[in-house]
């Protein structure tokens, strides 16, 4: 089974023990076409599930990045600063956003699983 | 959210076949960009040349006895003046000096053609009918119109339209591409040379995949439009301009000629000419955040005491310049090139400047300007 799960917002989280890395999905960063510039949290911060934990904005508009859980960050992605554009190529791996320690790994249960997200994004994509 | 019912232009199945993602825009489905992405799109543009569908732009005839003369009480360019074939910017103003929309008016012998924002069609419309006369009007809903823009326009036009490499800036032409019956201006929307084809709708996909077929042309949608046009300094109707910014204001005194500016003859010409000799008091400028931080239209401008003095009304990602620009109104003192001031951007203030316009230098088919 894999140890990443989804938000309804789009945001993924790859879980290794007691530490998690995030990011937005290939799905959102389609939606978000060409995107110019991220704004992430600063280590050492402690981001609540649900709650706003960064910017990312693309040519057309910016969108809010929340957290899918809470805990305490211990990294981000500092190179895309200068090349944002590596969440369009590569979203689930180089494109990542910032890392935690986990709170509260309960917090997990709740979201979707991968099965769970396909659906949820090919029902989306109907509209 | 309740689903209108969007317009569709007469290149809509060429977008979707093109793989477009569209978008409602002034109540038409509209492609907002094609697989290759705004920033691919804009920056072809600047290489080669572009494609765009903006059919859902309001095609407008006038004619009849003195229309010339008729048409001028509307407007504060010199429209009499205007030789047949040349194609001239201007707006409509209201009595307060605001701007209703605004247009390009190309002299057709007696006849004069417009072409008007989709947002204000049916405004410009009835200010036109109540203003000339139904009779007057001429709305022509079963033409397309495709601009091909970039520095390429000018050699892959001319392989099917012989004369089009020589057209002046800002002129225009009736003219045969590849034997479909078509008007040409030379003129565009993103700082480039290029023009813009009208083409009757039943010939329109056919026109447009014959210049897609040339190996420098590439479709190019609405945002890559939007941030060619920020680039090259040019106003969005509704953004930028509005009933409430005066041409003056919106440092477009540019567009109104010697004649009109000593005569007046216009709605609120008594305001705009006492903006013209002694300024306005806030003016539009071009902004530069610093950074890749972008400051989208509405974000407000504050003094170095988080006053608020200014808002911007149009901002993004420059693709040219990798790096934020933006547009807005701020008080005269302030808007000259180099005066810092402050952007309030998510409750956060970041540094910026007030730049010239355009950020990325025009490129037009002229001798000087």
């Amino acid at each position: 089974m894999s140890n990443i799960r989804y938000t309804k917002e789009h945001e993924w989280i790859r879980v290794d023990g007691n530490e998690a890395t995030i990011g937005i999905t290939d799905f959102a960063q389609n939606q978000l076409g060409d995107i110019v510039f991220v704004e992430l949290p600063e280590v050492g911060r402690r981001v609540e599930k649900g709650k706003e934990a960064g910017v990312v904005e693309s040519v057309k508009a910016a969108s809010e990045v929340y957290a899918p859980v809470s805990g305490e960050v211990t990294a981000v992605n500092t190179g895309l600063a200068d090349d944002p554009a590596r969440v369009n190529a590569d979203a689930m791996g180089e494109g990542w956003f910032y890392k935690i320690k986990l709170a509260d790994t309960k917090e997990l249960g709740e979201l979707m699983d991968d099965a769970a997200y396909q659906a949820f994004t090919a029902a989306q994509d109907k509209h | 959210m309740a689903e209108e019912q969007l317009a569709r232009t007469p290149l809509y199945e060429l977008h979707k076949s093109l793989g477009a993602k569209l978008t409602p825009f002034a109540g038409y489905d509209m492609p907002v960009q094609y697989p290759a992405g705004i920033i691919a799109e804009h920056l072809h543009t600047r290489a080669k040349a572009s494609l765009f569908d903006v059919s859902h732009m309001g095609q407008v005839v006038l004619s009849g006895a003195d229309i010339a003369a008729k048409f001028e009480r509307l407007v504060p360019a010199d429209i009499i003046g205007l030789r047949s074939g040349r194609v001239r910017y201007t707006m409509f103003t209201n009595d307060r000096g605001g701007i209703i929309d605004d247009l390009m008016v190309a002299k057709d012998g007696e006849a004069l053609r417009l072409v008007v924002n989709a947002s204000r069609k049916a405004e410009d419309l009835a200010h036109l009918r109540a203003a000339l006369g139904d009779g007057a009007v001429t709305y022509l809903g079963d033409r397309a119109l495709i601009a091909l823009q970039g520095p390429a326009a000018a050699t892959v036009l001319e392989r099917l339209a012989r004369g089009v490499e020589a057209m002046a800036f800002m002129s225009m032409a009736p003219c045969d591409i590849d034997g479909i019956a078509c008007f040409v201006t030379r003129s565009g929307y993103t700082g480039e040379d290029g023009y813009e084809i009208s083409v009757p709708a039943a010939r329109a996909e056919t026109l447009a995949r014959r210049l897609l077929a040339e190996p420098d042309v590439a479709p190019a949608g609405l945002g890559a439009r939007d941030t060619l046009r920020l680039e090259a300094g040019l106003c969005l109707y509704g953004n930028d301009i509005d009933e409430a910014t005066t041409p003056v204001e919106a440092d477009l005194a540019w567009t109104i000629q010697k004649r009109r500016r000593e005569e007046g003859g216009f709605p609120g010409d008594a305001l705009i000419q006492r903006e013209l000799a002694q300024g306005a008091s806030r003016r539009r400028a071009g902004i530069k955040p610093e950074g890749r931080q972008i400051a989208r239209g509405h974000t407000p401008i504050v003094d170095a005491a988080g006053k608020e003095i200014g808002m911007v009304t149009s901002g993004g990602f420059s693709p040219s310049l990798e790096g934020a620009v933006a547009m807005g109104y701020v008080p005269a003192a302030l808007a000259a090139p180099g005066a810092e001031l402050r952007l309030s951007v998510r409750g956060a203030e970041r540094p910026a400047q007030i730049a010239a316009l355009p950020f990325v230098p025009h490129r037009y088919h002229t001798a000087s300007r």
